[in-house]
């Protein structure tokens, strides 16, 4: 059997995205050899790319990949000495059939998701490796995607695995009493590289593309938990609005997105998914923000929005994790449920505390909440104020029109 | 895998050895070491006041009070343990007094 090129080219391509971590993950649980893992899953998808055309599609592409793999790790491994004692360990490995298994190879990612966002690493190294491990991005796309020298970025992930080996960290799922904290960790990094792509889209590689395909696998390998299905519905939603966020590089804020251009496929997966979550009863920051999000990908319009809803969901995220940015939204969701003063009211109590000092979002909020109070003189002064704060172009260029059109 | 359990603070409490043998948190502490038999070596260290710093520059052996860094936090005891993992070694450290209030570092020791 022979395949038409371009259809193999797809079919790797494809096997790529889909198997690439759990071929990577197969060999770290059998060698606990990263690097090695990396270059024999490396070599597996080279071998595809040579015999497919020839043999055609194997009917389970994942097994074949894994078991090629495995086979470059045993002959690597023979090569030499050290190896060869670390063959005899691996019973599994010296076991590794000629031909692919039949059963279904169990899926490791979850134990290398778990690895890679270890709390025991940088924060940036997590993500690095997360991207390189999981999703097979190369040191050079992660570096391009955070700004990063490309050296700098290839010793991060060089100390990272050096850490994981030398200071034992445990190749496994955490056990139950480490769950919550550990799955918040990787929710964490999943929500970084979204909004890297977010912020930063890179033409190469969609991040937050790969971000929202990790979350639908960490979900397989999670069913049970609400919180990857509330950051999966949350990143649907933002995604949905994507297209309309910026105008010519302004920031076009939601009240003047143009809704008919979100994306409705996406809008109505994110509330499936959150349902979904929020059935199972265990409320967490994540199925909030996404629930807040749904608020506002549902209306017809700002003034069609249901406010009280949203100043309630922001009141509960403020207790479930506490923290000044979460307040200065309640305050904007305050003041259109209850009136322009309750809302400033709430933002000048921010103001007093200086916990959001030098942020430029508090100043921006209050500008508008006294331009919509006719406040004209007052609005001028914390637009001024927050321009001077703004860290982006398209933010100091919106900034600069409201100021003009007062 | 072995690890040394260096438990620093900036020894503003400093409490006494009576009074480490009453607290009900490192009691509970060292029962869990030994539960788990995963104490090979542990020693509490004098405070810095005491402490000396050798240095060699060019062959000139340099003495000096105090201790080798200057930080807010000191040593003040080492505790060797060898159990399952980095995950294992948290749990213990966790454990300490004084991770309440100082903090526990964990080194895996080169072997």
């Amino acid at each position: 059997m022979t395949a038409d090129a371009d259809v193999v080219r797809a079919a790797v391509d494809a096997a790529y995205r889909e198997e690439w971590g759990q071929v990577v993950a197969t060999l770290i649980g059998l060698t606990r050899d990263w690097d090695l893992a990396e270059d024999c899953a490396q070599e597996a998808f080279a071998a595809a790319l040579a015999t497919w055309p020839r043999d055609g599609v194997p009917a389970r592409p994942g097994a074949w990949l894994t078991t090629t793999a495995k086979h470059r790790a045993t002959d690597r491994l023979r090569r030499d000495t050290a190896g060869q004692a670390k063959l005899r360990q691996l019973a599994v490995l010296a076991r590794a059939p000629e031909q692919p298994p039949v059963e279904d190879i169990p899926d490791e990612r979850l134990r290398l998701i778990f690895t890679c966002c270890h709390p025991a690493l940088p924060f940036e190294a997590r993500v690095a490796l997360t991207l390189r491990t999981l999703a097979g991005l190369s040191t050079a796309e992660i570096a391009r995607a955070f700004l990063v020298a490309e050296p700098s970025m290839a010793q991060r992930i060089v100390r990272a695995k050096r850490k994981i080996a030398e200071a034992g960290i445990p190749y496994r799922v955490p056990p139950a009493e480490l769950l919550p904290e550990r799955l918040a960790a990787v929710l964490a990094v999943l929500y970084l590289i979204f909004n890297q792509g977010y912020d930063e889209p890179d033409g190469a590689r969609d991040l937050a593309g790969e971000a929202i395909h990790l979350a639908r696998v960490l979900i397989r390998l999670l069913p049970d938990e609400p919180e990857p299905r509330g950051l999966l519905a949350l990143m649907l939603l933002h995604e949905a609005r994507r297209s309309t966020r910026t105008d010519d590089g302004v920031l076009v804020p939601l009240e003047r997105q143009d809704r008919s251009r979100w994306d409705r496929t996406l809008i109505d997966e994110g509330v499936a998914v959150l349902d979904d979550a929020l059935t199972r009863r265990r409320r967490g920051p994540y199925q909030l923000q996404a629930a807040i999000a749904a608020c506002h990908a549902t209306a017809p319009g700002p003034a069609g929005t249901d406010w009280p809803q949203i100043a309630a969901l922001y009141a509960e995220l403020g207790r479930l994790a506490p923290s000044p940015v979460v307040e200065l939204n309640r305050a904007v969701a305050v003041a259109m449920a209850d009136g322009v003063p309750a809302g400033l009211a709430l933002v000048d109590e921010l103001t007093a505390s200086g916990r959001l000092d030098g942020y430029h979002l508090l100043p921006a909020t209050r500008a508008d909440l006294l331009r919509r109070d006719g406040r004209v003189d007052a609005a001028r002064t914390a637009y001024e104020e927050a321009l001077a704060l703004a860290p982006s172009e398209a933010e100091r260029r919106y900034l600069t029109d409201r100021l003009r059109t007062l | 895998m072995k690890y040394a359990l260096l438990i620093c603070d900036d020894e503003k409490i400093s409490p006494s050895m009576e009074e480490m043998d009453a607290d009900p948190v490192h009691r509970a502490w060292q029962a869990d070491l030994d539960r788990r038999g995963a104490e090979l070596l542990g020693m509490r260290l004098r405070p810095v006041a005491s402490a000396t710093t050798v240095r060699v520059r060019d062959g000139e052996t340099l003495v000096s009070d105090g201790p080798f860094a200057e930080t807010k936090d000191f040593v003040g005891g080492v505790v060797l343990i060898e159990c399952a993992d980095l995950d294992e070694a948290i749990a213990i450290a966790a454990g300490h007094p004084y991770a309440q209030w100082g903090g526990v570092e964990i080194r895996p020791v080169w072997e």
